[in-house]
């Protein structure tokens, strides 16, 4: 007696890897366009904040809606914060977290090179970093106010130690991302050890180089409002902050999408400068 | 142009609870001006040892290397390395790339140019100079290497299985490049392979080696390049007795030494 075969279950099936399109490389995780999928994702999110205000499901004390999130940021563009224009908070907060990025990139990038060369650097270095790196920022705030007081320095120095350690480390590891062969090839040029440093390592560090510096401005974003939690006057941190304490929902999540916003920014110009840097990277 | 090998040791210390390995073991050989040396052998029988000794990579445990003369302390431009993959900077474009010894060595912009244009003309790289090298196909990545290699006008080529990584066709027409290559330019050269038809086919020189210790079982003088160079096709070469029974020959010696091994 032959049984018909089985036909297999629906789990079964979706479960089962399906050949691909021509154009497309089989079995590769994850591979296909989400752009459009993203745009939907969005957009069903705004439609649900606008669905669940408008029907008054949430009162606007704790979510405010689009339009109101919207006119506030109309308001505070026009007339300012605490007597303050919108464009010097974003400003302000702008210049520290770039200021402290460029610090952060001029000493920890040479330092994470160096410490990648030497085993005399590493062995000096790591100890340090790797004992202030998990700490959050919030935890040592105290400390930079009491050594430093309570102006611009101890701010941009909290931004700095957040981005320096992932600069570093960055850096460091990116040594490791020159081929034996690429290396050898120099020296048997008769390369002295600063030209392959110069013409082999440090060029094939540069992708985890850009990378280490866009994580590193990313840490630098999230400790931003740690930042200006003390004694600051001006800046977005600063805002939401102050507007959180006045119960005023809509500038806390105006000034939260307008830190995202310039975070997402000068992300896509970092990823445009891969591009235009690196475009061998992960190609050879 | 003289290399001489006399009585070389390599010997890596013990480790992890491992005695000492002889990674060689009393290499003597010669490599004359203009000669094409390949050598053959199992797994582990030492021949990129060998070649990293010459390179300068590495210093022997006891034996002495002298080029010309002069004992060999270090890497050099007078050794230029051929690797098998990996060794291109692919944030250089071709000319960049077979230019960037000399740019090691401070030669100004416009005549290293023109020198890695010489060897580009050579290697059939014409029309590619500026395209990036890592949109070459294997076989043009592995010319740029070579192209590179030659432009510090080196008294040896050392190639560590330089064709290793190419496809069957492209790796005959690259034997084929190569060996006009060398009768062009006249370079001592010493060859890696795993093939024992490209080793016949390229040398006028073999070494076998055999592992554990390593160390050179069987030398052959090969007349079978020069053939080739002498205007007798490539394949007509490879398909003459004399090179099928020396090739049966050298495969039994390899296939005993891996059989000994297991």
């Amino acid at each position: 007696m032959s049984q018909p075969p089985k036909t297999p279950g629906v789990f079964a099936r979706l479960a089962r890897a399906r050949p691909t399109r021509p154009g497309e490389i089989y079995g590769v995780p994850g591979q296909g366009n989400t752009f459009w999928l993203s745009v939907g994702s969005v957009a069903v999110m705004l439609f649900v904040w606008w669905l669940v205000t408008t029907l008054g499901w949430v009162k606007p004390l704790f979510v405010p809606s689009p339009q109101a999130v919207l006119a506030k940021f109309v308001q505070v563009w026009n007339e300012g914060f605490t007597n303050t224009s919108f464009l010097e908070h974003a400003l302000t907060s702008t210049l520290r977290v770039f200021g402290a990025f460029v610090l952060a990139c001029l000493i920890g990038l040479p330092l994470g090179l160096a410490m990648g060369m030497s085993p005399t650097i590493r062995g000096i270095f790591d100890p340090p970093i790797e004992f202030y790196r998990p700490i959050p920022p919030l935890a040592y705030l105290p400390l930079m106010i009491i050594w430093f007081g309570i102006d611009e320095t101890s701010k941009v120095l909290l931004i700095f130690l957040s981005m320096f350690a992932p600069i570093v480390l960055g850096a460091r590891s990116g040594v490791k991302s020159a081929a034996i062969e690429q290396i050898h090839a120099a020296y048997s040029f008769g390369a002295t050890r600063w030209q392959v440093m110069r013409h082999v390592i440090l060029p094939s560090a540069m992708p985890e180089i850009l990378t280490a510096m866009r994580v590193g401005i990313g840490f630098g974003w999230t400790t931003l409002v740690a930042a200006e939690m003390v004694a600051a006057t001006k800046g977005l941190g600063y805002m939401v902050l102050s507007a959180s304490q006045f119960l005023q929902t809509s500038v806390v999540i105006m000034g939260i999408f307008v830190i995202a916003a310039i975070a997402i920014a000068f992300d896509l110009m970092m990823r445009f400068l891969e591009r235009r840097l690196v475009p061998w990277k992960g190609r050879m | 142009m003289s290399l001489n090998i006399d009585h070389v040791s390599v010997i890596y210390p013990a480790a992890d609870g491992h005695p000492p390995v002889a990674a060689l073991s009393d290499i003597d050989l010669t490599i004359a001006e203009g000669e094409f040396v390949v050598a053959l052998g199992a797994s582990g029988c030492g021949k990129s040892t060998l070649l990293n000794l010459i390179a300068g990579f590495l210093s022997p445990s006891s034996g002495t290397l002298t080029l010309d003369g002069r004992a060999v302390t270090g890497p050099g431009a007078d050794r230029a390395v051929v690797f098998q993959k990996h060794a291109l900077l692919p944030w250089l474009n071709v000319i960049e790339n077979v230019a960037f010894g000399l740019q090691i060595q401070g030669v100004g912009k416009e005549a290293r140019h023109r020198t890695a244009n010489e060897y580009i003309q050579l290697l059939g790289l014409d029309g590619f100079q500026g395209s990036p090298v890592y949109k070459l196909s294997g076989g043009m990545q592995q010319r740029v290497g070579i192209a590179r290699a030659l432009t510090c006008d080196p008294k040896i080529l050392l190639m560590d299985e330089p064709l290793g990584a190419l496809d069957a066709l492209t790796r005959e027409k690259a034997q084929e490049l190569i060996l006009k290559i060398w009768g062009e330019t006249r370079k001592s050269v010493f060859f890696i392979t795993h093939s024992v038809e490209e080793a016949l086919f390229m040398g006028t020189k073999l070494i076998v080696m055999s592992p554990r210790p390593g160390r050179i079982t069987h030398t052959f003088d090969l007349p079978f390049s020069r053939q080739f160079q002498a205007g007798t096709p490539a394949r007509q070469v490879k398909a003459a007795p004399e090179f099928i029974a020396l090739r049966e020959t050298v495969l039994n010696i390899i296939f005993s030494d891996e059989e000994a091994v297991q």
